[in-house]
């Protein structure tokens, strides 16, 4: 569980998080979106205990960061923006040294890793250098020295930057499995479909301080409006003294479409489709106008930076 | 927790580091030729040295010759494997590897201490195979084995010295932001170390084994305090924000400025609230320097008693004839009636001002050890001159109150608070100061000292001048007359 309060970080003049307030539950993925340094970074190391906040406080794992430093750091799996491998060493050998570093036996290092390894495809290469891994290779490396100890909540820096589309796969299904078993992860990510699929909170940030949090539909309902629908006929007619029912909302129309947005669908799509029908005009399709996550990113940006948001 | 799984992380950090280092050939390499090679180069040195020596029968430097070598080649591979300990922490920061490692369930002092260690291993093993090799070497020819005595002091001083370099470089390593920057730092340990091994090669070629014990001692001290001046600033938030190398000349003037003016809104102000402060914050540095003081005097006052009575009894007409002529041949001894134009204020000022000043600067140069030295001999004089004048028969305290006592009353406060803010400053140092970096901590010291030096010091410094230049001498010759 992460929970925090006010969290802020001053740099001598320069203020990197300012206000941050954030509730992240087991079996949840948060994932914080944001330009590069617009704090994402800095609140992972806050959560991370490698930074004392300035004001605030935060909670992870039920320590508190700046007083729990140790236990935060033992409970806590890292993935960070560098992959921070030895390149000396084998992979073997540098899960074996974190599960050393955690604290685990010798046999449950030996098993934890075979495993890890095993499922991030790299058993073959365990005994070869990291230095002469690719850039998936590694990053695969770095996810599994995150997760050697089990840890309750994972902090994930672009999981699946660098990697293949099969080994990107591999991994979101890896954090999906993980959250199934009640972990609790935060994942800083510009890959916004990727988020779309895992993340069960989005907050995005800007300059230090989040300017909007929620699950993806609260996102898009607060930021693009209710859900938007359009109507197809099967020819074209002349709908100018068309009543929509209450809680239709008319945006635009051409002669054989209609688009309106909705409120409530499982209530008004059935109105206005009733309606269409005693008007007798054939509908053809009543389909959800498609709206992404990386739509609600650009208009909350647009807006942060006082300029128009375009479609 | 039990000891052992305290200790524990020290080792697992020191192990993966040094495994990675002899993984490195570029490391490696360079280490392995120095250590082997340089016993043969400094074996054929001290042959050629005995050779020549043999010609001018100097024995006595023929003996030495070999614990010098030892001295020597012990130091060499330190200076070569400091590589390791300078990159401990810039190094992985410039890799990237530290914000794993500072995210791992390690205590600041484990991570720290395992890196000393392995930067103190690389540099002994190195430092010891060198030395056993050329011991090989020496107990092959025609040379005096160094006594066992001396042995253990070479090897504590051989340790001392590199417990003190990597001490000093993993501080570097800390407080730098590239390996580059690192390295050129690294002058700033070797040369002094270079110079202060000067000077223990002429302890031992003196032979005085007790003075060479206190010099080990010394650089032990130095050496612990290093490592306590690293621990103390050791930050991950330090290690993770700072990426380039910037001396803010600006943010540094006012930093000291602020802290210096403290703001005041008048002098009065200053003086009280500001310097004020700064007093109070060295008033336990005042009461170490006071007892202090009362030892040095007191052992100056023990020593002259024992040793000059001693020398004085055991002299032999020969020795007495002897001070006596080289007496005659200094002189006549100046007037004293003279003394004031030979001893003006000005002159008496400066001599002073400069010699505070000097101890703050050899203290801060070896976190106060080196100024409080200072302070303890010159302290020490007036245990030793009263002593003197007592073996002498001569009533010292009358001296003391006409030729002492007047401008002391001013002169012993300002050396003894000069002296106190040089030992606050080291104390200082060597302490935790959450939030602050070493520069901002160096910078609100540098200011108390300035406060104190300028505010206080200085001014009492100023009226024992002037009674020293005109009111002590008047007194003095009416009490010994001229």
């Amino acid at each position: 569980m992460i929970e925090t309060n006010d969290l802020s970080k001053q740099f001598h003049d320069f203020m990197a998080v300012d206000g941050v307030n954030l509730s992240v539950q087991g079996g949840q993925i948060l994932a914080l979106l944001g330009q590069n340094g617009a704090g994402k970074t800095t609140t992972v190391r806050m959560l991370t205990a490698l930074l004392n906040p300035t004001r605030g406080w935060a909670k992870v794992a039920g320590y508190d960061v700046v007083k729990n430093g140790h236990d935060v750091r033992a409970s806590v799996g890292v993935l960070t923006e560098q992959h921070g491998l030895y390149m000396r060493m084998s992979a073997n050998e540098y899960l074996d040294f974190f599960g050393q570093v955690y604290g685990l036996d010798a046999p449950e290092r030996k098993k934890r890793s075979d495993n890890l390894l095993e499922y991030f495809g790299l058993m073959e290469a365990a005994k070869r250098r990291v230095g002469e891994y690719s850039k998936g290779m590694r990053q695969k490396l770095a996810l599994a020295r995150a997760m050697i100890h089990q840890p309750g909540v994972l902090l994930l820096d672009e999981p699946t930057s660098a990697m293949d589309p099969e080994s990107a796969r591999l991994v979101r299904d890896e954090i999906a499995r993980l959250k199934s078993s009640s972990r609790t992860i935060v994942i800083c990510s510009h890959n916004l479909t990727e988020v779309e699929a895992l993340a069960d909170k989005i907050a995005i940030i800007y300059r230090g301080k989040i300017l909007i949090q929620g699950t993806l539909e609260e996102l898009k309902r607060n930021v693009l409006g209710a859900p938007e629908y359009v109507v197809k006929f099967a020819d074209e007619r002349n709908i100018d003294d068309l009543q929509l029912p209450a809680g239709v909302e008319y945006i635009s129309k051409t002669p054989s479409s209609l688009k309106v947005r909705v409120e409530a669908a499982e209530e008004s799509n059935p109105k206005l489709l009733n309606m269409l029908a005693s008007k007798s005009i054939p509908v053809v399709a009543l389909q959800e106008e498609m709206r992404t996550l990386e739509q609600v990113y650009l208009k909350v940006m647009a807006e942060a930076k006082g300029y128009e948001y375009v479609q | 927790m039990s000891m052992f799984n305290k200790l524990r992380p020290i080792w697992l950090v020191a192990r993966r580091e040094l495994r990675d280092q002899l993984r490195d050939w570029r490391v490696l390499f360079p280490m392995v030729i120095l250590t082997l090679c340089f016993p043969f180069l400094m074996n054929e040195f001290a042959k050629q040295t005995v050779d020549f020596l043999n010609q001018y029968e100097a024995d006595l430097i023929l003996d030495r010759l070999v614990p010098f070598s030892i001295l020597i080649i012990g130091f060499f591979p330190i200076t070569v494997s400091l590589v390791v300990a300078l990159e401990a922490f810039v190094g992985e920061k410039e890799r990237g590897t530290i914000e794993p490692l500072l995210s791992a369930p390690f205590d600041d002092w484990q991570l720290y201490f395992g890196k000393l260690l392995v930067g103190v291993i690389t540099p002994l093993v190195a430092s010891y195979t060198s030395i056993g090799l050329y011991l090989i070497m020496v107990s092959r020819q025609n040379l005096t084995m160094p006594s066992a005595s001396v042995m253990t002091q070479l090897f504590f001083l051989t340790t001392a010295h590199a417990v003190l370099m990597v001490s000093a470089a993993i501080v570097i390593s800390v407080q730098s932001t590239s390996v580059k920057a690192a390295n050129l730092l690294a002058s700033f340990i070797v040369i002094p170390v270079a110079i202060l091994m000067q000077g223990e090669a002429v302890m031992l070629f003196w032979g005085n084994e007790r003075v060479l014990w206190l010099g080990i001692a010394g650089v032990t001290i130095i050496a612990l305090l290093l490592i306590r001046v690293g621990i103390a600033h050791f930050e991950r938030e330090y290690l993770l924000g700072r990426e380039i190398d910037t001396i803010n000349l600006k943010w540094m003037t006012k930093t000291f400025w602020l802290n210096f003016t403290g703001e005041a809104k008048s002098l009065l102000d200053w003086y009280t609230r500001v310097l004020g402060g700064a007093f109070r914050r060295i008033l336990p540095a005042v009461f170490f320097v006071l007892l202090i003081a009362g030892v040095s005097i007191w052992a100056s006052y023990a020593w002259i008693k024992d040793n000059v009575a001693q020398m004085i009894a055991m002299a032999t007409p020969e020795d007495i004839a002897e001070i006596e002529r080289s007496i005659a041949e200094v002189g006549e001894f100046p007037d004293l009636s003279e003394i004031q134009q030979h001893l003006s204020a000005p002159f008496l000022f400066l001599n002073n001002t400069r010699a505070v000043a000097f101890i703050f600067l050899a203290g801060m140069v070896s976190f106060s050890v080196l100024g409080i030295m200072l302070y303890m001999v010159n302290i020490a004089l007036i245990g030793g001159l009263y002593a003197l004048f007592e073996l002498l028969g001569v009533n010292p305290i009358p001296l003391f109150l006409a030729g002492v006592a007047p401008h002391g009353i001013f002169e012993i406060p300002a050396l003894m608070i000069g002296s106190a803010v040089v030992l606050y400053f080291g104390a200082a140092i060597v302490t935790p100061q959450a939030g602050k970096s070493m520069g901002e901590v160096i910078l609100e010291l540098l200011a108390d000292w300035a406060k104190i030096f300028i505010g206080l010091v200085v001014p009492l410094l100023a009226i024992a001048a002037v009674i020293e230049a005109y009111i002590t001498p008047g007194l003095l010759l009416r009490v010994i007359g001229n």
